[in-house]
Order: structure tokens, then C-alpha cells, then sequence
């Protein structure tokens, strides 16, 4: 599998990562999910992670710089669904991800990205 | 030198006599404890000893205590010790089971060679040396039975001290008593993160009115703690902050505006509460 497949939920993007990812597919997966945000004009992006079980600083990295990347095009991020061994090893690399949102599932994720694109119509 | 013939052959031929004699001076020096064993418990582990002793005698170099010949007598006097460590003997009386030993089997060995003052002499040595080592091995392993038992005690005083409380739908909290070091905060942590999972929670209220003192490393812990649990998506509060801790969080130069801090889990209660009922909207269940 050389490709994380990105779907398209209404004006969202879903990312399930089911696989480890080595470097070369986080890359891959940076530049397939930009080129889709502009092209889909998405609002908001849900990466989750469950079955993320092995992380290193490189990938900690690649999330959070993807989180960037996706604010500058006017798209969330809403990370969902860490294990807790890997929060633990991320935290213990000094990678806290800061600015980037997170939820305990899917479902909440989606919520969240809701919320804030409601609160974003009524001002 | 001497090989182990004279004895074993002291032993067998004199085992009934040497048994009660043994069991006398086992009694005699302190090393039986009516109130802790039966007597009769005593006789039949002395007896057991006594054959023991005997089989590896008949095999086994009596120089070489740490050879395979030697195996079931170790694992005997191991079985020994951990039980009488646990039945509360002091280390001294386990020794002295092995120890008291000696009197009634030096007494035979005089009696068996009276020529050979030579003889009797090398005998003798080799008999005390291998109740010497037979003896250390007892109360090395009574040590080790006790270590291993303080180093349970800890293992159960570390998870008991660190429970994870379902407060309320979505709200988790983490009283946390005794000082936090870093082994304790990868306790914690994973409890908590582990109940996240399990409860789907969105806020922890750690509180940290047991906690005697915070310093920088205590601060750095409950930071990488609320860290972890920010990852995988609940928010959390810091609750307890007694007015001594404050000053010295104040004082330390510890920053922590990033988390929501409050002086009571009461107060933090309530906010969890508020929180919860604001961000997740109605049917946001699960």
C-alpha cells in the first residue's frame, strides 16, 4: 500500500491511517491531502489514528505540520482516536502537538468540526 | 581428605537417634518456635533434611555444595526459609534449623574416629563448612523471600494509590495522593489514558490535595500528563491547589496557564460540568 486513502464527507476530509506509517507514506500522504483540500475546498479534516500504534518523532511531526498546512487553506484539523501508549510517547518526545485539535473518536471529532464551522456561520 | 563416606554412614546408621538429639538442640537454641510451627511439623522437616542430606551425601562431593547432587537439598532448604519468612522466624532461627546441626553430628563423628586425630580434624572441617554454606543458603533465601515481598507491597502501593473515579457522564477524575515521582507518573498516566479509552470521557479532574509538595519535576510531570490526555482528546483540570503549593508554583517560575487550574475539586466540578453540557450538544452521546 503505497497511498492513505482521503474520503470526502461532506465539506470534510477523512483520513483513516490503517497501517504503520513509514516515511515515505507520511510524505505522500501530505501532498495528496493539500492538493485535495484546495481541490474539494474542504473545511475541516478528521485524521484518525486508531490504529496508529507505533509513532516516532518524524511522524509527531508530519501530524502536527499537517495540521499547519491544512489552517493555511482554511481547513481544521481534529486528530481522533490516539492510543494512549502513543500520546504517552509522543509527550515523552516533547511533541504535544500544540494547535492542533484532538477527539476521543470519530464521532466526537466530527462534532467538534460541526461546532466550529456552525459557530463560524452565525458570526 | 574427606569425602563424605564417614558421615553419611553416620547418618544412616543413627538417624532415629540423631533426630531426637537434633530436634533437642533445635529446641534448646531457640530455633523451634512452638508458637509459630507444630512439633510435629518441625519433626517431619527435620527427617526430610536428615535424607536429603544423606542421598546427596552418597552422590555428591561433599567439597561441592554447588553441584546438581546438591540440587534437592537447595531446593528443600529454599521451600524452608520462604515459608518460615513468611510464618514470621527471624533470619537467625531459620539458620540456626541448619546450624544446630552440628552438635549432635560432631559428637558422632568423635565417637566414630578416635585413632585418627587427623582424620577427625579433616572430618570435622569439611562437616562444618558444608553446614556453614547450607546454612548462608538458608538465610540468603530468606532475604530474597523478604525483598520479593516488599517489592510486592510497592507494586500493590503504587496501583492502589492512583485510582481513576467516574465522577459523571464524560467527567473522570484522578485523586492523587502521595508524592508523584517519575515512575508514579507513568502509572498514573496510563490509568488515566487507559480510562479515557474505556469511558470516552472528555474531561479529567486531576486533584492534587494529597500531593505534599509540588516542585519542578512534580509540575513537569502533571504537565506531561495533561499533555498526553490533551492528545488523545479530553481536557484536563488541576484541582487541590492548596495556598502553600501555589506560592511555591508562583515562586518555582512554573507556568501553568496553558491548563485550567482550580482550589477546590468542587469548583472544578462545576466547571466540568458546565463544559461538557456546552461543547457536546444534545445527542452527542457516546
Amino acid at each position: 500500500m503505497d497511498r492513505i486513502p482521503i474520503l470526502k464527507m461532506g465539506r470534510f476530509l477523512l483520513v483513516t491511517i490503517q497501517v504503520d506509517m513509514h516515511d515515505q507514506l507520511a510524505l505522500t500522504l501530505q501532498d495528496d491531502l493539500t492538493s485535495r483540500i484546495v481541490a474539494s475546498q474542504a473545511r475541516g479534516v478528521l485524521i484518525d489514528i486508531s490504529s496508529l500504534e507505533i509513532v516516532d518523532s518524524f511522524i509527531g511531526r508530519m501530524i502536527s505540520n499537517i495540521a499547519g498546512m491544512a489552517r493555511v487553506l482554511d481547513a481544521e484539523t481534529v486528530v481522533v482516536g490516539m492510543q494512549p501508549a502513543v500520546a504517552i510517547t509522543l509527550v515523552e518526545l516533547g511533541l504535544s502537538l500544540e494547535g492542533v485539535r484532538t477527539a476521543l473518536n470519530v464521532d466526537k471529532g466530527m462534532l467538534l468540526l460541526q461546532a466550529s464551522l456552525d459557530a463560524e456561520g452565525a458570526q | 581428605m574427606a569425602s563424605g563416606q564417614v558421615l553419611q554412614q553416620i547418618i544412616s546408621k543413627t538417624q532415629k537417634e540423631l533426630l531426637a538429639e537434633w530436634l533437642q538442640t533445635q529446641a534448646a537454641d531457640g530455633a523451634s518456635r512452638p508458637d509459630l510451627m507444630k512439633e510435629s511439623e518441625l519433626r517431619e522437616q527435620s527427617r526430610e533434611f536428615l535424607s536429603l542430606l544423606q542421598d546427596a551425601l552418597r552422590v555428591g562431593e561433599l567439597g561441592n555444595v554447588a553441584g546438581s547432587a546438591w540440587s534437592p537439598v537447595h531446593e528443600f532448604l529454599a521451600g524452608i526459609s520462604r515459608s518460615r519468612a513468611i510464618q514470621g522466624f527471624s533470619p537467625g532461627e531459620t539458620a540456626t534449623f541448619v546450624f544446630s546441626l552440628k552438635k549432635p553430628l560432631f559428637a558422632r563423628l568423635r565417637r566414630e574416629i578416635t585413632q585418627d586425630a587427623q582424620a577427625l580434624a579433616d572430618e570435622l572441617w569439611a562437616t562444618t563448612l558444608l553446614l556453614d554454606q547450607l546454612g548462608l543458603y538458608t538465610t540468603d533465601t530468606y532475604q530474597k523471600t523478604r525483598e520479593e515481598v516488599i517489592a510486592r507491597q510497592q507494586q500493590e502501593l503504587l496501583e492502589l494509590s492512583t485510582p481513576v473515579v467516574s465522577l459523571w457522564k464524560d467527567i473522570l477524575a484522578l485523586p492523587l495522593i502521595g508524592t508523584l515521582d517519575s515512575a508514579r507518573t507513568q502509572v498514573v498516566m496510563e490509568s488515566l489514558l487507559q480510562k479515557i479509552v474505556e469511558t470516552g470521557a472528555a474531561i479529567a479532574i486531576i486533584d492534587i490535595t494529597g500531593v505534599p509538595t509540588v516542585d519542578t519535576l512534580v509540575a513537569q510531570h502533571l504537565l506531561k500528563t495533561v499533555a498526553a490526555a490533551r492528545l488523545m482528546g479530553a481536557d484536563c483540570i488541576i484541582s487541590g491547589i492548596r495556598p502553600q503549593i501555589a506560592q511555591t508554583i508562583v515562586h518555582l517560575g512554573v507556568d501553568l496557564s496553558a491548563v485550567t487550574t482550580k482550589a477546590t475539586l468542587a469548583d472544578a466540578f462545576l466547571i466540568a460540568l458546565k463544559r461538557t453540557q456546552s461543547t457536546l450538544p444534545k445527542g452527542a452521546a457516546g
